[in-house]
């Protein structure tokens, strides 16, 4: 296959702060090294890796550092990589909306960017003809659109609103009318921002099908940015993971995928001594802490690896600060990432230890039977007095993390089998089926 | 690897060459400049109840109020041509070239938003401006001929002359110098917005050194501190147009000659070349500036 993209050591610096008159001295010093000077830029040789988070001492920063690779025509590639790891600034780059500030790229054939849904929608016009200026921005004639325009209508499925002004359009309708337009453009190379995560579920997966037409039926080069993974999965063959402006790694797109996922969860939490921000305050104070939790941690080997069919252990260290309760219950309460609770564990009465203040006891959860994915656990102590109501002594918030990768531990396997001990009883059949396969 | 340069179609590189005007790329984009120019035309009176009559009623309300202001109460002269059409004339090339400038200079700041989005020849933005003004040239015009042709009936002499013919070149040239500046203007305010402060009092006092409101018979042989003031008002590119026009249509004044013709339109010629300069050197990276 021929390469279609090639990216030649190609880096942008941006200047970071307000424009202002620092800016014009800048520019005029730029002015002189390099004209009568006859010298390098000498703003180029400072700048600091793009990393969002850490305060840095230049005002100069390297949104893209020397970015070296190539893509084979009809190839698809998802570009992944944390919030300002410079894949926007990439794909601009390539759509030509702005230069590199140094190295080249080159491209076979045409490019159509995606940036944006509905660029350059004017909304006092209708849906028709924005179709025609939308089309015309992203590099169609007339004549192509005029020949699109009822598959175009009919795939953003807006047809009844096809001449009122967008202005009127709900902005999911909006959405889909952009997109519509887009994905009937025909360049070799197309290249798609973040676009699929708006509207609504039917649409995504109509727009993710209408990718992959485009690369597998026609030979399309494609380059996607996502952050939805599975759509990365579902559309990509191939996959680049950028970090702090620089290549992090290449490969196939199952490989980045699961590299980037391993990485962005370094946050997993096996163990923590509990602080004072830990503890849930509630309004009625009726959190008299009378049991304390002072540290915990998660005891499996590979925190971030776990499998359905693995037991999670817990050691949980508290203290009794008012020998008055000398006995409690434990939560355990773990919560997906969308911060909703998925289960709840309940141990039996713990009785505190007559001679120690501090103590540490273990909760195992034999067989926790969750789906795969990033679970976060909580833990509360309290006890239910059958006369007086749930007595509670102290409350964490989020405290560990973990992910279940697996459903099977040995064979990696992603089908979860029923547990005999759950029951399952045929009808009209009075013998129990044990197992089922 | 025998890749040859020449199979790639698009080669992105930091700088472009200093003059590097791709005329066959607009050429490609012409739908879009034919559909830029409908929409400018179809959006700016949405809405609303007159529509298209506002650019009728516009100059018409201007032109009283300077038949009271200049005519009546400064008593200018306007060589003897009937006020209205004296004032008609000169609104309808100002406010071309004025509302030509005030578009263009906006070009990269008002299309940020969709210049950050997708790649098209920029200059294909400042040429629909330019062109769907036309439009509204053309409206008001014809409120001129509709002038014209009652002092016409009604017997005042109004004596168009043969350089009538030169009109379409004079558009031309309003059209010529107003994106050349318009396109240097926007150039420079990417960065740094003060000279878009500037500019629109700049338009508003130009207007007053081009004869619009008086016939540039008016200041012949005037001396000011020792400089004749006819021929520095002359250096105006904008004075041959305006003056031409109006020497054509009504016969007043005198022809203003070929010579500062000629240097308007050299003017023109060379201010295009400098704005497009400058326009492509910015066009790559002011989405970083603006």
């Amino acid at each position: 296959m021929p390469t279609a993209i090639e990216f030649n050591n190609i880096s942008k610096q941006y200047r970071l702060g307000l424009v202002s008159t620092r800016t014009l001295s800048h520019d005029l010093n730029r002015w002189w090294t390099i004209n009568v000077l006859r010298k390098e830029d000498p703003y180029l040789k400072i700048g600091e890796t793009n990393d969002r988070s850490h305060k840095g001492n230049s005002e100069y920063v390297w949104a893209l550092k020397n970015i070296d690779f190539k893509v084979e025509q009809g190839d698809v590639v998802g570009i992944i990589g944390k919030n300002g790891a410079g894949k926007s600034t990439l794909l601009k780059l390539l759509s030509r909306v702005t230069g590199p500030t140094t190295g080249t790229i080159r491209a076979r054939g045409r490019i159509g960017s995606l940036l944006e849904v509905g660029t350059g929608f004017h909304p006092e016009m209708t849906g028709r003809e924005n179709i025609y200026v939308n089309g015309a921005i992203l590099g169609m004639t007339k004549h192509e659109i005029d020949r699109k325009l009822d598959e175009i209508v009919d795939f953003s499925g807006c047809e009844r609103y096809i001449d009122t002004p967008v202005k009127r359009y709900s902005s999911g309708m909006m959405v889909r009318l952009g997109f519509a337009v887009a994905a009937h453009l025909d360049p070799e190379i197309l290249v798609v921002d973040e676009v699929l995560a708006v509207g609504d579920l039917e649409f995504q997966d109509k727009a993710i099908g209408k990718m992959q037409d485009v690369s597998r039926g026609e030979g399309r080069t494609v380059l996607f940015v996502s952050h939805n993974i599975s759509a990365i999965k579902r559309l990509c063959k191939n996959g680049v993971i950028l970090k702090n402006g620089m290549v992090d790694y290449i490969g196939t797109a199952s490989d980045c995928v699961s590299r980037y996922v391993s990485d962005g969860f370094s946050d997993i939490e096996p163990h923590r001594v509990i602080t004072s921000s830990d503890h849930i305050h509630n309004e009625e104070g009726s959190l008299n802490h009378n049991i304390e939790f002072l540290e915990v941690s998660l005891l499996n080997d590979n925190p971030s690896c776990l499998a359905t069919d693995e037991s999670i252990s817990f050691d949980i260290k508290c203290r009794c600060n008012n020998r008055n309760s000398n006995q409690f219950q434990c939560n355990v309460i773990f919560t997906n990432t969308e911060g909703i609770r998925v289960a709840l564990y309940t141990t039996d009465l713990i009785m505190v230890p007559d001679t120690k203040d501090e103590f540490v006891f273990n909760i195992t959860i034999l067989k926790p039977a969750l789906p795969r994915g990033l679970y976060k656990v909580r833990f509360e102590a309290e006890i239910i007095d059958y006369s007086k109501g749930v007595y509670k002594f102290d409350h964490l918030k989020d405290v560990l993390s973990f992910e279940i990768r697996y459903i099977h531990k040995e064979k990696k396997d992603e089908y979860l089998l029923w547990d005999s001990s759950w029951g399952l009883r045929l009808h009209n059949n009075t013998e129990m089926i044990t197992k089922v396969l | 690897m025998a890749e040859k340069e020449q199979e790639w179609t698009t080669v992105i590189k930091p700088k472009n060459k200093l003059f590097q005007v791709n005329l066959k790329e607009i050429w490609q984009y012409r739908d879009l400049l034919t559909l830029f120019v409908k929409r400018d035309i179809k959006v700016q009176y949405k809405q609303t109840i007159l529509g298209p009559l506002w650019w009728l009623i516009q100059p018409a309300f201007t032109v009283i109020m300077y038949m009271v202001v200049f005519g009546g109460i400064a008593g200018i002269p306007t060589d003897g041509v009937p006020q209205p059409l004296f004032y008609l004339a000169g609104i309808c090339m100002w406010q071309y070239f004025a509302d030509c400038l005030n578009k263009t200079s906006n070009t990269f700041v008002s299309n940020a938003g969709v210049f950050g989005k997708v790649y098209f020849p920029r200059l294909i933005s400042p040429l629909s401006n330019v062109i769907s003004n036309f439009v509204r040239l053309g409206i008001q015009l014809f409120l001129f001929l509709l002038v014209y042709a009652y002092y016409l009936i009604s017997g005042v002499s109004v004596s168009p002359n043969v350089y009538l013919l030169l009109f379409p070149i004079l558009v031309v040239m309003l059209a010529g110098i107003s994106l050349g500046f318009g396109i240097l203007f926007s150039s420079m305010t990417t960065k740094y917005r003060d000279l878009q402060i500037l500019l629109t009092f700049f338009v508003q006092l130009w207007m007053y050194a081009t004869p619009v409101v008086y016939p540039l018979s008016q200041v012949k042989g005037k001396m000011m501190m020792g400089v004749d003031v006819y021929n520095v008002m002359c250096l105006n590119p904008l004075t041959a147009i305006v003056e031409t026009f109006k020497y054509s249509a009504l016969g007043a004044g005198e022809f203003i000659g070929w010579g500062w013709l000629a240097y308007s339109f050299c003017f023109m010629i060379l201010l295009l070349l400098l704005g497009i300069v400058i326009f492509n050197r910015v066009q790559k990276s002011f989405m970083d500036t603006v």
